[in-house]
């Protein structure tokens, strides 16, 4: 066993690295104001929506990019990038049987049954395709119980006045570079909608897959959970191997009036570039944000991001309801050339406001692993709480973990907790293992799925078990 | 059974020797002690057999049945029979005791074909072993060795080579650190364990392990060399008479 054994358990190749053949309605590289409203005919969209986008774009064009996070990578080209590419072949919404059956076979593959009664026979799934919903499965079930999950563009259709109530409620498009972009050019992205008393009977998931070589992808997600009512929301990400880097900025906003509960999950495995050097992975820079707007609410963030060739994402709660929750629990997985810097934003409003952050960052071969953090409690949170927990982990000897936590409290009644700790994976550990029969691989396996325990016990169970074997399978090789 | 031919070592990162030229034959049902100084190369030896991360075997074989360790991943060995127990358990935050144990005895039933055991029935065969311990179920509650004392530890590695049922067990310095209970309950252990069928290399400074667990040999390593092979009296003279005559007669 040579000494370099830990630092190569992780180069066990993409599996979802694989393109699909169909032919495609792509527009022309480049952004500007015809692009935006090309985007907006081809979506057949109300005028206030045009103007929505166009003041976004506008505003995009006087900003600056940003460059204060730790994550390194060339300026990229706006211009140079596809903002719409949909299948060709017309899409119709009203029954599954009609989706195009090499998508089906695209999401079969994935993973992702697109036909209902099937395994995950609990879950309700939107396919979204490059800049299009091509399947949604479960939509009659679920609006027996007054449940709405559809693709943003049918909400748009069919509950205009919710959207328009909600969208960019959370997140306006003059809150970041990325989000005014997004609003600018969003092209898809899951509505739904819980109405009052409601438990959502069915875990909703979408699920996003990038296939078109040199096309952003910009989806918005938008969850409104009206009193008293719960849904738990999951939503997975793949793309193929492409020599060039792609870039994907989504918005996702959470509303919860009075006692709602959002549970919303993401397992994140989009292509993370080359093990050698990195070339062509995904930069996913997203802003996710929830406002607990009613007393009693919660709203809590799970994520697993084990790919992306840089991701940048804080999701975050607005605690404006007295006693309203926010939680963010995160397993950050970076190996090879990946860099991520990503945390939680924790405002704190209302009275008896509490929130708690549990963040494991992983960092192998050459990748950078930063948590950044803000626990914000305002003068009027009067008896606020925050927990927060942030632990890394260093697996071999090239890699690096930052930890960037900020803290800001303006009142005295207000109680904040900070806990961090930062372990080394050693080869005593992995040599423990193998003495006792147990092979290299899996033995940093078990010790990096007992240190993500925290967060894996808080996903939904359909996934916990997924995102526990692709932890597996992308720290391969990093004991070789 | 265990047979090490002229085995020689070195450090990963140096060129110095620290093995030159060990033989030992190791035959079924025998338990062997090997004592000697501070750095003689003692603990490299049960390193080398183990795989240990750091140490490189530069020539010679070390045959278990027949078959050479030295060929093996660290994972085949242990599962071909060899179990060592370390000197200083590492302790694994996060990682349960129970678990740990099970994983590792499925480890070994499936390179074996046999039949591997879903928890409940791994329980039942924990119940008798944790008895013969004085261990407390509890234990396999926690993560492994994670704020252990130092004789929990050692109790947790004889734990798991009741478990394992390892062919050659190592003791790498298990008499160090353990109070006179723990001493007592181990030893207990290991001669509950050993048959004619198994062999126990013993490596200790102190007469006071072989005092519960007798050699049927004693062997004197210093400066990477073995210089002395003996019998259990030797072990009793060494004691008394320390390692000096050994390691550097008196000349004449």
């Amino acid at each position: 066993m040579s000494q370099k054994k830990i630092e190569d358990i992780a180069n066990k190749e993409y599996e979802y690295g694989w393109k699909t053949d169909i032919e495609m309605d792509i527009s022309p590289k480049g952004l500007n104001e015809d692009i935006v409203r090309l985007i907006s005919k081809k979506k057949k969209e109300p005028e206030w929506l045009l103007d929505f986008r166009l003041k976004a774009y506008r505003y995009w064009l006087t900003l600056e990019e940003p460059t204060w996070s730790k994550v390194n990578y060339p300026k990229i080209d706006f211009q140079d990038i596809h903002y719409w590419a949909a299948p060709k072949k017309k899409v119709t919404l009203d029954s599954l049987d009609d989706v195009d059956p090499e998508l089906k076979r695209t999401f079969e593959k994935l993973g992702i049954p697109i036909v209902e009664q099937k395994r995950l026979a609990n879950v309700a799934v939107d396919a979204i395709f490059d800049s299009v919903s091509v399947a949604t499965t479960y939509q009659k079930k679920l609006l027996e119980h007054g449940v709405v999950f559809c693709p943003l563009s049918e909400a748009l259709e069919n509950y205009p006045e919710l959207v328009k109530q909600y969208l960019g409620s959370v997140v306006p498009h003059t809150d970041n570079y990325y989000a005014a972009l997004n609003a600018a050019v969003f092209t898809e992205g899951s509505f739904v909608y819980i109405p009052k008393d409601t438990v959502c009977p069915m875990e909703l998931s979408t699920y996003f897959r990038i296939n078109t070589e040199g096309a952003g992808q910009f989806e918005r997600t938008l969850i409104v959970c009206e009193d008293n009512s719960k849904v738990s929301y999951l939503e997975g990400c793949t793309a193929p191997a492409f020599d060039t880097n792609q870039l994907h900025a989504a918005v996702v906003e959470l509303v919860a009036l009075e006692k709602a509960d959002i549970k919303y999950s993401t397992v994140q495995n989009w292509y993370a570039g080359t093990p050698e050097t990195g070339a062509g992975g995904i930069y996913n820079f997203v802003t996710k944000r929830g406002k607990c707007i009613g007393k009693g609410s919660k709203i809590s963030w799970t994520q697993v991001e084990t790919g992306s060739a840089i991701t940048w994402k804080y999701p975050s709660c607005v605690l404006i309801g007295d006693e309203s929750i926010g939680e963010f629990y995160s397993v950050a997985l970076t190996n090879n050339f990946q860099e991520a810097d990503t945390g939680s934003k924790m405002i704190h409003i209302g009275k008896n406001t509490k929130s708690t952050i549990v963040s494991k960052g992983i960092s192998a071969g050459k990748s950078a692993n930063t948590y950044r953090g803000l626990v914000q409690i305002n003068k009027s949170a009067k008896g606020a709480e925050n927990f927060t927990q942030c632990d890394s982990m260093l697996i071999g000897s090239k890699c690096s973990a930052n930890t960037y936590p900020y803290i800001d409290v303006r009142n005295s009644s207000s109680t904040v907790g900070h806990e961090a700790a930062t372990v080394k994976v050693s080869e005593e550990q992995i040599h423990y293992f193998e003495q006792r029969g147990i092979p290299a691989e899996e033995a940093l396996g078990s010790i990096v799925n007992g240190f993500c325990k925290d967060v894996f016990d808080v996903l939904p169970t359909e996934f916990a078990v997924e995102a526990n074997q692709l932890m597996e399978l992308k720290l391969e090789n990093t004991v070789g | 059974m265990l047979d090490i031919k002229n085995l020689k070592a070195k450090l990963d990162e140096e060129d110095k020797q620290i093995l030159n030229g060990i033989n030992l034959k190791i035959g079924k049902g025998e338990v062997h002690a090997i004592m000697g100084p501070n750095g003689s190369g003692k603990s490299t030896l049960s390193k080398i057999i183990s795989g240990a991360p750091g140490y490189e075997p530069t020539e010679g074989e070390v045959l278990l049945n027949g078959k050479n360790l030295l060929d093996m991943t660290a994972d085949e060995r242990a599962k071909e029979g060899v179990f060592l127990a370390f000197q200083y358990p590492v302790e694994i935050p996060g990682v349960n005791n129970g678990s740990f144990l099970r994983m590792a005895y499925n480890a070994k039933q499936k390179y074996q074909g046999n039949k591997e055991l879903d928890p409940l029935e791994f329980e039942a065969l924990l119940e008798e072993k944790l008895k013969l311990l004085n261990m407390d179920p509890s234990f396999l509650e926690r993560s492994v060795n994670h704020g252990f004392s130092g004789g929990e530890k050692k109790r947790n590695e004889i734990l798991q080579m009741l478990v394992l049922d390892p062919q050659v067990v190592i003791l790498d310095e298990t008499d160090s650190g353990l109070d006179i209970d723990a001493l007592r309950d181990v030893a207990e252990a290991v001669n509950h364990f050993k048959n004619e069928d198994k062999a126990v290399i013993i490596i200790t400074h102190y007469q006071r392990l072989l005092n519960y667990i007798k050699p049927d040999f004693v062997h004197v390593i210093s400066k990477g060399s073995l210089i002395k092979s003996g019998s259990k009296d030797l072990a009793l003279e060494l004691e008394e008479k320390g390692y000096d005559w050994l390691v550097e007669p008196v000349k004449a």
